[in-house]
């Protein structure tokens, strides 16, 4: 057989196995290394809520997907070039994945009769019964090998057994070029303290693995993805949930104010509350809670107090804390709250993806009750999406809802670090003198934004009382019916008024035209993607996305009269269409949804602007 | 040095509970015992933070002349021990029902007992929900005849004190709305006391509950009834001061001093830095008709507080890290260059 090295602009990876296989771990690395190398990258975890869900089930299979490219990727890729399944549930679990023309690897030993069984095969071809028989399929004995590799090692059985994933790595980096130097690095880093005694042996698998899969005969071509020169400067590879921790201590340091951080761990918003707990040094206070409602609370009182204050959460903690939120709209006060969404209702699907909270963020609590809203659109610009909100709660004195997704969350991708001299100063609104009277007004308002002034205890001559009963401007509790309905004017209209304040909507491709594609947040590069490949197929089709949701930015009117129809994509049943359907009454909009707990694959965005052409 | 009186603690705002009620005395108390504990601590009025939750009592901030916020339901321990935490040099008290702490505010009531955060408690035991009008609250005595209950509750009550030594309280103190001067003493013991401090008010709601507390409260019968407890003295009680608290078996007793061979030298003397909670929780228990109410401070022993934890772990992990500014956390880690 001739082999081939093919060089190639893109790839997708699909690492999958059971939940204790250490495949996340495996996909990590294999990104990481991929980013080193220079390469585009997108990454998605798709694992159970089960921490070990029943061995060698459908149910606990885990996976990790990894798309890398020459150039900058925008999606973890719908399917696969390479699927790794370390037993036969993970192959039943995700042989759909694969393109027509992919590669599957297998360990055959995990191929028997029990294994088999448990995953569900009827028959003894798994390939034949999932319809990929077609496939190039590699087929090679890896727990075997991994274990006569380290028969040696003087590590015990089940020590050895851990290294399976490392072995399949070794393939996949000889399948794929990749240079192994950076994850012997990694090794070194990793377990130089506690476990050096697992360094070598981790090595040895995964050279091993290389090697073994430089000298079988079954895999016809291997690949390169060859990265293209970038913009010079110093990059990392960083998750949503990090980039989100990373953007509110630099709002905190922008803002000259210690962060404050009250939350409860929930999947899959914990791991922001995990990195700022780190970053003591910084400054950064974290209070796990008693609940969800405790940390919120926690976070007000915090906020009352002049820190910069955050809660983190998922859809059911957002639901506990809806009581509180109203508290910080009616006194005022700046507080950042984080909803990293997931599949509900209830507790849904918690490890998977989706857009379902809007509604809840935009109408979830008692009373006329606005919040601004912000929406991150990739993991990177977590970053800024949390400075941003960070930005808006600490000037306009209000609370802040960041849309996250568990999508973006737990997705990596390479990140051009930024510098903090790029970031403007956060300039909260203080209260600086008394009146004439003596008497603060923590009510009275900058008559051009309608934004309060922010006296934080321990401020002589300020003292002053807030609370959840309706005030006037001098702080005085009223239930007069005018001032209660001029209040609640005044705090919608100080939200709707942020939009002086925000950058206006850009719309990739002509400024007018027929279709006009639309989304929010996490599904940005799949629109992207398909907006693009739509275009290649020769359809004219341009897109506009929203990173700000409350209010939406000045130009929006401006931007949707030009189109004839509006496309709005979104994982959810149609949240945002309705909410720009209530206010652009007069406007055409239809919609893409997908409610699976899943991504878009693109190609679903690609048949919907199809159809709506 | 702060030299602040009674009326820079009060507010222009009008006070509104109803005549009779219980909690104008514990509002002059604070009134008062603010000032003091100014003096003691070197504390300025912009120092103090007044939070509550919802209910009768809750309406305290207004009254008070200091930064105050008044909350939600139940929540006004998780906006104290925010509060506190953000900012060590604030001066923390909050007002509370049996209510908004026991049932809506349990959970946040024990952990921030736990976590020994350093705020000043006041629960305000009238034994009823007041505001929405007379319903049982979780201490309404068994068989309480209210609104909700109006065959009577089927349901035992709380004891606050046994609730907070349970959490690993280091402060109780309880007393009656009436007793003013000895409140002013609780509250001032209280401010002196690093971590959460827990002053169970007992107060009457003319409306709703007149009278709850009439078995102990009552002139004629409150020095035979209650017991007022100082830290080294005598349990020594009763109109006449003859009857004292001494241990029997594993419990305590209420006996006559020169009845039976008894001497004042067999009465316990009050040990409230105990690290022991033993007594602290036997005290805290006593009932009638054997044995009178523990007034006064019952347990105040010293423990790290929660808020100097973080503050010394922030300090700490600043000196020992090398990260320094957001640009320096940027760069951390594996980072590649192009160049």
């Amino acid at each position: 057989m001739q082999h081939k090295v093919i060089d190639t602009k893109d790839v997708v990876i699909r690492f999958a196995g059971d939940s204790g296989d250490g495949m996340q771990l495996t996909g990590s690395l294999f990104a990481d290394m991929s980013a080193i190398y220079g390469n585009g990258l997108s990454t998605f975890p798709d694992y159970p809520a089960e921490i070990r869900a029943p061995h060698g089930t459908v149910s606990g299979v885990s996976g990790f997907q990894v798309h890398i490219g020459s150039d900058k990727v925008t999606t973890p890729g719908d399917f696969c070039d390479l699927l790794v399944a370390m037993n036969p549930a993970a192959l039943k679990a995700n042989a759909k994945w694969c393109k027509p023309t992919a590669m599957i690897l297998v360990d055959d030993d995990a191929f028997d009769e029990a294994g088999m069984d448990k995953a569900g095969f009827k028959t003894a071809n798994p390939f034949e019964e999932l319809k990929v028989e077609d496939r190039t399929i590699i087929v090679a004995p890896i727990t075997t090998l991994t274990l006569e590799s380290l028969k040696d090692s003087g590590l015990d059985q089940k020590a050895m057994l851990k290294c399976k994933n490392m072995f399949t790595l070794g393939m996949a980096c000889y399948i794929y070029s990749r240079p192994m130097e950076y994850i012997f690095q990694y090794l070194e880093r990793k377990f130089a303290k506690k476990h050096p005694e697992v360094i070598a042996p981790n090595k040895k698998v995964l050279t091993d693995g290389f090697n073994y899969a430089a000298n079988i005969q079954a895999i016809p071509n291997t690949y390169t993805v060859e990265p293209s020169p970038k913009k010079k400067g110093t990059y990392r590879n960083i998750t949503g949930n990090q980039a989100t921790a990373w953007g509110l201590l630099a709002a905190s340091e922008k803002s000259h104010l210690p962060l404050f951080c009250g939350s409860y761990p929930i999947t899959p918003a914990t791991a922001i509350l995990e990195e700022l707990a780190i970053h003591k040094e910084l400054g950064a206070k974290t209070l796990q809670a008693e609940d969800e409602i405790a940390g919120v609370c926690t976070a007000i009182g915090a906020a009352y107090a002049g820190n910069l204050a955050v809660t983190t959460t998922s859809g059911p903690g957002l639901s506990l804390k809806s009581e509180a939120l109203g508290l910080a709209v009616i006194t005022e006060l700046p507080l950042v709250v984080v909803d990293v969404q997931r599949a509900g209702p209830s507790t849904g699907i918690p490890t998977k993806t989706e857009q379902t909270d809007l509604n809840q963020a935009l109408y979830g609590r008692n009373g006329e009750c606005p919040m601004p809203i912000v929406a991150a659109h990739s993991p990177a610009h977590c970053f800024d999406a949390a400075f941003n909100a960070a930005k808006i709660a600490l000037e306009h004195m209000t609370p802040v809802m960041l849309l996250s997704e568990g999508f973006l969350g737990n997705g990596s991708e390479p990140w051009l670090i930024p510098s903090m001299s790029d970031y403007p100063e956060i300039n909260p609104p203080y209260a600086k003198s008394l009146p004439e009277d003596g008497k603060f007004k923590p009510f009275e308002r900058d008559p051009e934004t309608l934004v309060r002034k922010w006296a934080v205890p321990g401020q002589k001559g300020f003292e002053h009382r807030v609370g959840g009963l309706e005030k006037n401007h001098n702080g005085v509790i009223s239930s007069d019916p005018a001032n209660h309905e001029l209040m609640v004017a005044e705090r919608e209209e100080k939200v709707l008024r942020i939009a002086n304040s925000i950058p206006e909507l850009e719309v990739d491709g002509e400024k007018s035209g027929k279709l006009l594609v639309v989304g929010w947040g996490g599904t940005y590069g799949h629109i992207l993607s398909a907006v693009t490949a739509a275009r290649a197929a020769g359809m004219e089709v341009s897109f506009a996305h929203f990173d700000y949701i409350k209010p939406l930015p000045k130009n929006t009117t401006e931007v949707f009269k030009s189109f004839d129809k509006i496309l709005v994509c979104e994982l959810n049943s149609g949240q945002f269409a309705a909410y720009l359907r209530n206010i652009y009454p007069e406007m055409n909009f239809v919609q893409c949804n997908k409610v699976q707990g899943q991504p878009f694959l693109v190609q679903e965005i690609v048949e919907s602007i199809s159809k709506n052409l | 040095m702060a030299n602040l009186t009674f009326k820079d603690f009060k507010s222009d705002q009008e006070v509104r509970w109803c005549p009779g009620c219980g909690d104008h005395a514990v509002l002059a108390a604070l009134q008062r015992a603010l000032p003091r504990v100014s003096q003691a601590l070197n504390y300025d009025l912009e120092r103090y933070v007044v939070v509550s939750g919802i209910g009768c009592s809750s309406r305290l901030p207004y009254y008070m002349n200091t930064y105050g916020f008044h909350s939600i339901h139940g929540r006004a321990t998780a906006i104290s021990t925010g509060v506190k935490v953000a900012n060590p040099n604030l001066t923390v008290w909050q007002a509370c029902g049996d209510g908004d702490a026991l049932a809506i505010g349990g959970n946040h009531f024990i952990h921030a007992i736990r976590r020994n955060i350093d705020i000043n408690i006041i629960l305000f035991n009238n034994q009823i929900y007041g505001l929405t009008k007379g319903q049982y609250s979780p201490t309404s005595k068994l068989g309480a005849i209210t609104k909700t209950s109006p065959y009577g509750t089927v349901e035992q009550p709380f004891t606050p004190g046994s609730l907070v030594l349970g959490a690993k309280g280091t402060f109780f103190a309880r007393s009656l709305d009436v007793e003013l001067k000895l409140n002013e003493e609780i509250m001032t013991q209280a401010a002196l006391h690093d971590g959460t401090s827990v002053m169970e008010m007992l107060t009457n709601c003319v409306i709703f509950n007149d009278g709850t507390h009439k078995a102990i409260s009552d002139p004629a019968v409150r020095a035979d009834r209650t017991i007022v407890l100082r830290h080294g003295e005598k349990m020594i009680f009763g109109k006449n001061r003859d009857k004292g608290l001494v241990l029997d078996g594993m419990g305590l007793r209420a006996v006559t001093i020169g009845e039976n061979g008894i001497t004042e030298d067999d009465i316990l003397v009050h040990d409230a830095h105990s690290e022991a909670v033993g007594i602290h929780m036997m005290l805290a228990d006593m009932k009638g008709p054997d044995l009178p109410v523990a007034l006064g401070v019952i347990r105040d022993v010293k423990a790290m507080t929660y808020d100097d934890g973080v503050r010394d772990q922030v300090k700490d992990v600043t000196v020992k890290s090398k990260i320094h500014c957001m640009d320096e956390l940027l760069h951390s880690g594996s980072t590649w260059t192009v160049e």
